[in-house]
């Protein structure tokens, strides 16, 4: 019981979903680079992920939950933290000991939770229309154009490379962080940082890489 | 401490460097009173002082105009007791490192700087008076779990009877060299008061005398960490760079495994 109201729970429970929403985005990165180096790969990839039950009515309410975890624990947190300090310094001099990104986390966080709502809207919503609403039959062969289009205009292409921009510098704090939340600092830390770090700007890159290869791509030209 | 070259914006006079120094210190009547950043202009501050001396200057000049001088906390004046405090210019001790305020040296500043000093800042470190805050939050934490029973009624083992690995001792060591001045909580974006508990923890938890109550002593501290009301870790590292003794992170990733486990075991 004490394990639940306790501040530490609250960085486990922050960690584990953050980790447990890294490797999503790596499967997702996975699937992402599909489209660029084999559109039918793409396609049957995506026709799984759409129609496997396993994926459809275990894995995607697990997905939501772990999203919907971490970012209203989040928000606990933050409020908590203000709660902490009522009257703030006249001056106070965070950029002396800590950078930029692990001190504002909550706002790439934001971005990110603001991106996650656009990104739901053009694909799980459209998707679940096409499925359910329009009740159109299986056509595992729409997926890779469906994608194309999506980057066609300029603005959706931008928003999501500036909101993958900003994942990464979350990234960028919070992958290698949750393994300090979970108690792992050791001999192996420096090299647990050096791959999160490597993570947090790969990954966010290749999202962005496959976003603008798609708005450049001439089959919408 | 190596003595630095004096920079080019302080002045000589009579061999000595001094500074005009531009201070806007927190003044608060009590606890129940607001208080506000009061302007005081110091001149003739020597780079040689410590900022507690230069303090002690500035009330003296005070005092003599019949004025209230400016209430700070202090004792040891020689980094052990963790007693003095400040925040100057935004940072808990000053801009330094690993030094508490008494040995920060007024030769780390510039003729004319303008200087702001606070008390530390947190709910749980209420303000007593000017820059003095109740820390005594830090003093229920270690009351909670921060200590070991021993037998001392005749029949006293001595400690050095019972093997402790060399990294274990060295490591128990860095850990209670944490004075409780407080600087981590002040440092905090959160104001989290993870590192000292976690060093007060950690000093315990590496050594065999320190096992027997280890599952208790990492649920009672950080229980009693939450009711004070400090904020959450949320690892920007900026306690560990700020304290005066160099307490590292390691010791708040210990105690999240040491806490972890406890709450496993029941």
């Amino acid at each position: 019981m004490s394990l639940i109201k306790s501040s530490l729970a609250r960085k486990y429970v922050m960690a584990l979903s953050g980790l447990f929403l890294v490797i999503f985005l790596l499967l997702h990165v996975t699937i992402n680079l599909a489209s660029v180096l084999s559109p039918d790969f793409f396609n049957e990839a995506s026709h799984f992920m759409g129609y496997n039950p396993l994926v459809q009515f275990l894995m995607q309410p697990i997905l939501i939950i772990g999203v919907i975890v971490h970012f209203v624990m989040g928000f606990v947190l933050e409020i908590q933290n203000k709660k902490a300090r009522s009257i703030g310094y006249v001056k106070y001099n965070g950029s002396a000991n800590a950078p930029w990104v692990s001190r504002n986390m909550i706002y790439s966080g934001l971005v990110v939770l603001a991106f996650l709502a656009l990104h739901f809207y053009d694909f799980w919503v459209h998707e679940m229309a096409y499925k359910y609403v329009e009740a159109n039959p299986e056509d595992p062969t729409r997926y890779y154009h469906e994608t194309v289009e999506k980057f066609s205009p300029i603005w959706r292409t931008v928003l999501y490379v500036i909101s993958f921009v900003l994942l990464g510098l979350h990234l960028w704090h919070g992958f290698a962080s949750s393994f300090q939340s979970m108690g792992v600092n050791n001999k192996y830390t420096p090299n647990i940082k050096r791959c999160a770090k490597t993570f947090a700007v790969v990954v966010p890159l290749l999202f962005a890489f496959i976003a603008i290869y798609h708005h450049l791509n001439p089959i919408t030209h | 401490m190596v003595d630095e070259k004096p920079s080019n914006k302080q002045q000589t006079t009579n061999n000595y460097i001094t500074m005009k120094l531009y201070l806007k210190i927190w003044r608060q009547k009590d606890a129940s009173t607001p208080g506000k950043i009061v302007d005081y202009t110091l001149d003739g501050v020597e780079g040689d002082m410590s900022f507690l001396e230069m303090l002690d200057i500035l009330n003296e000049e005070l005092v003599s105009k019949g004025e209230e001088p400016v209430e700070f906390d202090h004792d040891c004046r020689e980094g052990i007791c963790g007693t003095c405090s400040l925040q100057i210019n935004g940072e808990p001790h000053g801009p330094d490192r690993l030094v508490t305020t008494c040995q920060l040296h007024m030769r780390k500043f510039n003729d004319g700087d303008t200087i702001v000093i606070e008390p530390f800042r947190a709910n749980a470190f209420p303000v007593i008076k000017d820059l003095i805050v109740d820390r005594s939050a830090f003093d229920r934490i270690q009351q909670a779990g921060g200590y070991i029973s021993v037998n001392t009624s005749g029949n006293t083992v001595d400690a050095n009877c019972i093997p402790i690995n060399k990294h274990d001792a060295d490591e128990a060591m860095d850990a209670a060299t944490c004075i409780g001045c407080g600087a981590c909580v002040a440092a905090c974006k959160n104001a989290s008061a993870m590192l000292f508990t976690s060093a007060k923890v950690s000093q315990f938890a590496l050594l065999p005398q320190g096992r027997i109550e280890a599952v208790e002593r990492v649920q009672n501290m950080v229980r009693q960490m939450d009711l004070e009301g400090f904020g959450n870790c949320t690892n920007t590292g900026a306690c560990e760079v700020e304290c005066p003794k160099g307490i590292s992170l390691t010791n708040i990733a210990r105690m999240n495994r040491e806490y972890l486990s406890a709450s496993l075991k029941g």
